[in-house]
């Protein structure tokens, strides 16, 4: 008795200790993996702290001479401009792309129509052509309008807007988790579908809201293509993620370099802060979409 | 190949295996055929449609009475006549833009005569007898004909609906009225909007959008892959675009006796396109999973933090963490400066991440990594989350390994939920701009390529390619539309392919 109690102890230490060892693999390989997830961006705000007469790259690691320079020569720059412009479309953006989207994906969870699926298969062909391939007759139909170099902000938003139609599937799987029953309740107590939609669906879909509007808050900070093609080499129509990648250009990278990074720390800190703190709905809609499809 | 379930069962694993992928190649042709079947039903179903709407058309006016016939030239006329003012006058309105758009000089019927040749008439010299010189005149516009043409084949087909809507109301009016009910009237219309007619006021908005700055641009963009339009022939300023036929596709592939140049770079990019989607999307997936069940592991501490690190890369705008990251692997970067400071590399050696074809190709799909595992890390940890605990409990008790126990319930259950998020993802890598353009701009050039097409690199993807055949300096446009259209036909094929293939193609209604 008293020795297959001690075996049992053994075996259970036994399990322990393998426990322990595997932890501690585990927390080595998370330790590095903060490392090299956060170097960059500790080595991006270092940098932009650099003084000194070498403006391009170099192999230090921690400056040797610290200044706010880089900052105050931002300032010199269009930077405010562009940060300007970027924020202008990202707020516009996120909130006309959220009402689109939003009447999109409610329409297609919640209605069922003659051309419904029609509709559905023909956005989900339409979505296999690159996007791009419209960037070239989206700027001939903008520089018509006027909307295109240093007016692009304008022009900018309607590309963005105008077709952000097409991402419906992540709020659609969302709407499709809201029970029936509930609009036919209300259908019956004699609420109109408008009704249906502003009084009962909306206030259950705040998670939702807020992955759109984040969501499309954010895309105008990193797009490139569409940017640099109708802002098309002007200065004042420009978004950050054009005229930093501009810094960074063979010709001006020895002069702009820890410029670059000032303006991509000041460009960082607010997306993200509002990432952070909007994380738990950005979660809810990335693993909700993949789960749905 | 034809097997019992019983011999299947008796085989050994590797050969089960085999037969498994075998199966699936040998369903690819079915594949194609139910495709070519459904593409003939579908067509047969459209014209046998139109055939019964035609008979209608024919039928309505021979049943209808004088208000119904007027409104088969007089759009709204029956509405009007019969109480419906709202919808009559919208529908006479619609008309009237519509007729005066084709009939007003350069309106729909100018830009329609115009289409087969796409202008007849380019810039040229004119004798300017003030001032004694010549100077250039500008005629045609092929760039401005073809887009209206397009704008006036969907007007004409707008107005079609519209048309056979109209004629559709007044037999159902007229069905109404001889049963004795009343008709709506245009308050009973605007309340619907809200009501029973929400999803069309709901979609109104946002299919504009769609039609106007999508389906529009693509179908003139698939126009413009059969003609010359290019930095040469822009169509008013130097000189008009004509069509050319299956000339650029002809190209694009090497087909006939042309230059093989642009056949042999299509092929090598498509080639690392598909090589780049697969391992890009697989060791993220991988990847991301095994992070996410450390993450969750039980006993280990500070599951938010850890969590939270590896979201910066997606919160962070990509432009400046991969641009910095492509800086910091530059020949004069700082890992390569810093690794000659501590003597690793002599003098000026340098390691070339990015500027040699394999090292380069091997960088990004490294550097990919770390933008792309949190994503996966969250939806993984969404899904791990889900799966019953007693499975895992029953697999213990029965001494199941810890891989045992991950071959056999966790990667199942995530491949089959995943699966539809795999294709998506792999057809996104395919189509992965920013990773390659911020990191390497596709570079380094393919010499053998670059004379031709564009200075295509090694690490260009067809999106890429498309990217810089438009802003480089000739701006073969045909091309980045020939390429388009063959990325679209790829996309199209491999998701038609592994759809049908997969099992967790549910019926969407099962969520509801």
């Amino acid at each position: 008795m008293k020795q297959n109690e001690n075996t049992s102890l053994k075996k259970h230490m036994g399990i322990k200790a393998k426990t322990r060892v595997s932890n501690t693999i585990i927390y080595i390989i998370l330790v590095l993996m903060t490392i090299i997830w956060l170097f960059p961006f500790v080595s991006i705000v270092l940098q932009s702290f650099r003084g000194g007469p070498v403006k391009g790259m170099t192999n230090e690691i921690i400056p040797s001479i610290w200044s706010l320079e880089n900052y105050v020569a931002l300032a010199k720059t269009d930077f405010f401009r562009w940060y300007l412009n970027t924020l202008i479309m990202a707020l516009v953006v996120s909130v006309l792309q959220t009402v689109i989207v939003l009447c999109m994906s409610y329409t297609l969870s919640r209605f069922r129509f003659k051309m419904r699926k029609g509709l559905m298969r023909f956005m989900l062909i339409l979505g296999m052509f690159p996007g791009m391939l419209t960037m070239i007759i989206l700027y001939r139909v903008l520089k018509d309008l006027g909307l295109t170099q240093a007016n692009a902000v304008p022009g900018l938003i309607l590309v963005y807007v105008a077709s952000s139609g097409m991402g419906y599937y992540v709020s659609k799987g969302f709407f499709d988790t809201i029970p029936k029953s509930l609009d036919e309740a209300a259908r019956i107590d004699g609420a109109t579908r408008a009704q249906v939609l502003t009084k009962i669906i909306l206030p259950l879909a705040k998670p939702i809201v807020i992955y759109t509007v984040l969501t499309s808050f954010m895309a105008p900070w990193g797009d490139f293509v569409f940017a640099r093609y109708i802002s098309f080499g002007a200065s004042k129509g420009m978004n950050v993620a054009v005229g930093l990648f501009n810094w960074l250009s063979k010709d001006q990278i020895n002069s702009s370099y820890t410029m670059f990074c000032a303006g991509g720390v000041i460009v960082a800190i607010p997306v993200t802060i509002i990432f952070m703190c909007l994380q738990k709905y950005y979660v809810e809609g990335v693993t909700g979409g993949a789960v749905k499809g | 190949m034809k097997i019992t379930d019983l011999e299947y069962l008796k085989l050994p694993k590797w050969r089960r295996a085999l037969i498994k992928i075998a199966q699936f190649f040998i369903s690819i042709p079915k594949a194609f055929l139910n495709l070519f079947v459904k593409i003939g039903r579908f067509f047969k179903k459209v014209g046998l449609a139109i055939g019964r709407e035609i008979k209608d058309i024919i039928l309505t006016f021979k049943n209808g009475d004088w208000k119904t016939r007027i409104s088969y030239v007089i759009m709204g006329f029956g509405n009007i006549t019969r109480g419906q003012v709202l919808r009559g006058l919208l529908f006479l309105l619609f008309e009237a833009v519509f007729l005066f758009f084709m009939f007003k000089p350069t309106g729909g019927l100018y830009w329609l005569s115009m289409l087969p040749s796409l202008g007849k008439e380019g810039p040229g010299k004119a004798y300017d007898p003030i001032y004694d010189t010549y100077v250039t005149t500008y005629n045609d516009n092929s760039f401005q004909i073809l887009l209206y043409g397009v704008l006036t084949i969907f007007f004409i087909i707008a107005f079609i609906i519209t048309w056979r809507m109209n004629v559709k109301q007044n037999k159902l009016a007229q069905q109404i009225l001889d049963s004795g009910k009343p008709l709506k009237s245009g308050k009973d219309d605007l309340r619907s909007m809200v009501d029973d007619n929400f999803h069309k006021t709901l979609l109104a908005l946002p299919l504009t959008g769609i039609i106007v700055f999508t389906v529009m641009p693509i179908v003139f963009m698939i126009l413009v892959a059969f003609t010359n339009y290019d930095g040469t022939h822009d169509g008013y300023s130097n000189a008009l675009f004509t069509w050319v036929g299956l000339e650029n596709f002809n190209t694009m592939l090497g087909i006939g006796n042309g230059t093989k140049v642009y056949a042999a770079t299509f092929g090598e990019i498509l080639l690392w396109t598909l090589v780049w989607a697969f391992f890009a999307t697989f060791t993220n997936y991988f990847l991301g999973m095994l992070v996410a069940m450390m993450i969750n592991k039980k006993g280990i501490q500070f599951k938010k933090f850890w969590r939270t690190v590896l979201v910066m890369t997606i919160a962070i705008p990509q432009f400046i963490s991969l641009l910095y990251v492509s800086k910091m692997f530059a020949q004069n970067g700082m890992v390569n400066q810093f690794l000659q400071s501590i003597g690793v590399l002599k003098g000026l050696d340098y390691i070339h991440f990015l500027d040699e074809a394999t090292p380069a190709r091997i960088s990004v799909i490294l550097i990919n990594i770390w933008i792309g595992i949190p994503y996966l890390m969250l939806i993984a940890t969404g899904i791990l989350m889900n799966i019953p605990q007693d499975l895992y409990e029953s697999a213990k008790i029965d001494g199941a390994s810890g891989w045992k126990q991950y071959t056999k319930i966790t990667l199942p259950y995530m491949l089959f939920i995943t699966g539809p998020y795999l294709l998506t993802s792999f057809i996104g890598n395919m189509n992965n701009f920013n990773v390659i353009y911020l990191l390497t701009g596709g570079g380094p050039t393919n010499a053998a390529a670059s004379t031709a097409a564009g200075s295509a690199g090694y690490t260009d993807l067809l999106i890429t390619w498309l990217f810089k055949i438009t802003t480089g300096a000739e701006s073969q446009y045909y091309f980045a539309s020939v390429i388009g259209i063959l990325v679209f036909m790829i996309v199209a094929a491999i998701s038609l392919i592994v759809y049908n293939l997969m099992p967790s193609v549910k019926n969407e209604e099962d969520f509801q």
